[in-house]
């Protein structure tokens, strides 16, 4: 068994505007066999651009490599553990990568007509299905192209439901163990945010529902597992407080890795809930994306559901764009298909079983290393977890070592860093969240680091606070980054 | 960490000093420390009406993003614009220059449903 992080041959690499050599470049375009044109003689003069200084010129080597080395700089979930609570960074297996980019799928025209695009109509057909099974909803959409575009996607159902009832509600419940997207979603679907605080345990309590539950207000909207890891066990008759008065029952499913396959959150009254593609059902996670959020719905919700949507009639399928509630689109096309595929061929291979599996094991590895570090770390809600579990630095504290330097320590072993200062509602808070792909190997190793670190924070504080030593580069001035952001590059430090 | 016994404060780490009918608002020590460096800070207009227990405002810090929450009702009759060129003023002197806003308050101007610098010593100690 090795640990700690390689200082492995990467290569110092300047910014490629600081490559460039006036005159040279990549590619020789052909000699033009058309008349030319000057565009200052047939474009209006306020549409045209001045030239552009300061970009740069290289050979297509130069470009190669430099993207190449940045990328050797990066790390991902390929290269190391990333255990990053709330986000579900799980290995996505390749060979959901292989269907993605069978031509089939990845060179179809998104106007091609419906005659030759049976395969994909089938593969949306079919993957709203799974969704729909998998968490006991009646209809799904798969357009929105994030967790928190498909929250706004729900919210915005939710919201002409209740004017198609001719009663308008403007008021939404939310939870302080929520995701953090949720209130924002709110806000932007034109709704206000009625915040409520979870009890002692972390826990979403019915009597806190019902005393902020009116009839202007719309729905509760939670998450389960919340982001303490936690079970909300209380959501079915939180779901009926709500439901007496009329409301409906919300989830965000960005925590469904913990629970697929074992319950439906339909049976336990939830009226939406958004799945994040990218996190639970394995596809590319993290830098900017695409992702996926498709949407699943209760039958009074799903005349609201964006259009176009795949059907079956027979064996032939085609795409509807016609219902006269819908809410209208929530994506140009259909969504991020490819991401969809992904997802698709994921499910395919687990099947009923394995999806079940994966959800069991994810809750084992994160209760694993819950009860493996909590003689070294604070625990602040001592319980059975679900798929991530939530420490403290106030042990460590006490020699004024923080959950920053903790986070930057790791990196040096050869792991990514934990969630940290989140959720808010635990100070100082590492959420740690392992997911199921690991090996028990891998899952040793990070307890062992983070004993480790627990020790070196005992013993020799100073080596936490000058951590990272082993990257490229060791604390960045997050501060100055914040407050003076440089979003450009310029020559000299001036406007190229 | 320091507590002015001449303020008052809220369970949501804000301060408030009330001279006659103008309240000024501001977050406690404690709170810039836990928050650590602040780097962006977010206040209503003049004029406009800030409610008891409702938020009036954003504070970010490379940590957190975090609601002020009003200690008093009332209409805000000045913003320390000078704090929103530069937030660091709130982990400087988070009970002088960083002070955030004036209320003219509604009402009687009852504090005393707020803590004093003692009971509000013990509040962050449970609280850790």
């Amino acid at each position: 068994m090795s640990l700690g992080a390689k200082k492995g041959a990467y290569m110092d690499e300047p910014l490629i505007f600081e490559r460039s050599s006036k005159g040279r470049n990549g590619v020789e375009p052909a000699a033009l066999d058309v008349p030319g044109v000057v565009p200052s003689k047939v474009i209006p003069k306020g549409l045209l651009r001045d030239g552009l200084d300061g970009f740069p010129d290289v050979a297509e080597i130069d470009v190669v490599r430099h993207y190449t080395r940045l990328s050797q700089w990066n790390f991902g979930v390929d290269t190391g553990f990333y255990p990053l609570g709330s986000c579900t960074m799980k290995y996505n297996p390749k060979i959901n990568e292989e269907a993605a980019s069978l031509p089939g799928f990845a060179k179809l025209h998104p106007y091609a007509p419906a005659e030759f695009t049976q395969g994909a109509l089938r593969l949306m057909y079919e993957l709203e299905g799974y969704l729909a099974e998998i968490s006991g909803m009646d209809a799904v959409t798969l357009q929105p192209s994030a967790g928190a575009h498909g929250e706004l996607c729900g919210l915005l159902m939710m919201s002409a439901y209740f004017r198609d009832k001719g009663r308008p509600r403007n008021k939404i419940i939310i939870p302080d163990t929520a995701h953090g997207t949720n209130p924002a979603s709110s806000a932007l679907a034109g709704f206000t945010v009625v915040p409520v605080k979870s009890e002692g345990k972390g826990l979403l309590m019915p009597e806190a529902v019902a005393t902020v539950m009116d009839e202007d207000t719309a729905a509760v909207m939670l998450t389960n597992p919340n982001t303490l890891g936690l079970f909300e066990r209380n959501i079915k008759e939180i779901a009926e407080t709500v439901h007496r008065k009329g409301g409906l029952v919300y989830c965000d499913g960005a925590n469904m890795n913990a629970v697929m396959g074992i319950m439906k959150l339909g049976a336990m009254g939830v009226d939406c809930v958004q799945f994040n593609l990218h996190k639970t059902f394995s596809t590319p996670h993290g830098g900017g994306g695409p992702g996926s959020g498709p949407v699943g719905v209760k039958k009074p919700l799903a005349p609201f559901l964006p259009m176009p949507r795949a059907a079956k009639d027979g064996d032939k399928y085609s795409l509807v764009s016609t219902s006269p509630k819908s809410i209208g689109r929530m994506k140009s096309f259909y969504g991020n298909f490819s991401i969809m595929v992904r997802a698709y061929a994921y499910i395919r291979r687990l099947g009923a079983e394995g999806i079940k599996k994966a959800a069991v094991t994810a809750i084992l590895n994160a209760n694993y290393i819950k009860e493996k570090l909590k003689g070294d770390y604070h625990l602040p809600y001592d319980t059975f977890c679900m798929h991530e579990c939530v420490f403290s630095d106030k042990f460590q504290s006490e020699s004024g070592v923080s959950t920053m330097d903790i986070a930057k320590r790791l990196i040096d072993y050869g792991f990514h860093p934990p969630t940290v200062y989140f959720p808010l509602v635990v100070r100082g808070a590492l959420m740690i969240e392992p997911t199921e792909t690991e090996t028990l190997t891998t899952l040793d190793e990070f307890i062992e680091v983070m004993k480790k670190i627990a020790e070196e924070a005992r013993t020799n504080p100073q080596f936490l606070k000058d951590s990272p030593t082993t990257t490229k580069v060791g604390r960045v001035d997050e501060t100055r980054a914040a407050r003076e952001p440089v979003l450009r590059w310029r020559e000299n430090g001036r406007e190229p | 960490m320091e507590f002015p016994k001449d303020l008052k404060y809220t369970k949501e780490h804000e301060w408030v000093r009330l001279d006659g009918t103008i309240a000024t608002v501001g977050i406690t020590d404690y709170a810039q420390d836990s928050l650590g460096d602040v780097v962006y800070v977010e206040l209503p207009p003049e004029g406009g009406a800030v409610t008891k227990n409702e938020p009036f405002g954003v504070v970010e810090s490379v940590k957190a993003v975090s609601d002020l929450y009003s200690p008093v009702s009332g209409s805000v009759a000045e913003v320390n614009d000078a704090i929103v060129d530069s937030p660091e003023a709130i982990n400087e002197d988070p009970y002088g220059d960083a002070w955030m806003i004036k209320v003219e308050i509604s009402g009687k101007g009852d504090l005393s449903d707020l803590m004093t610098a003692e009971d509000y010593q013990k509040f962050i100690e449970e609280e850790k």
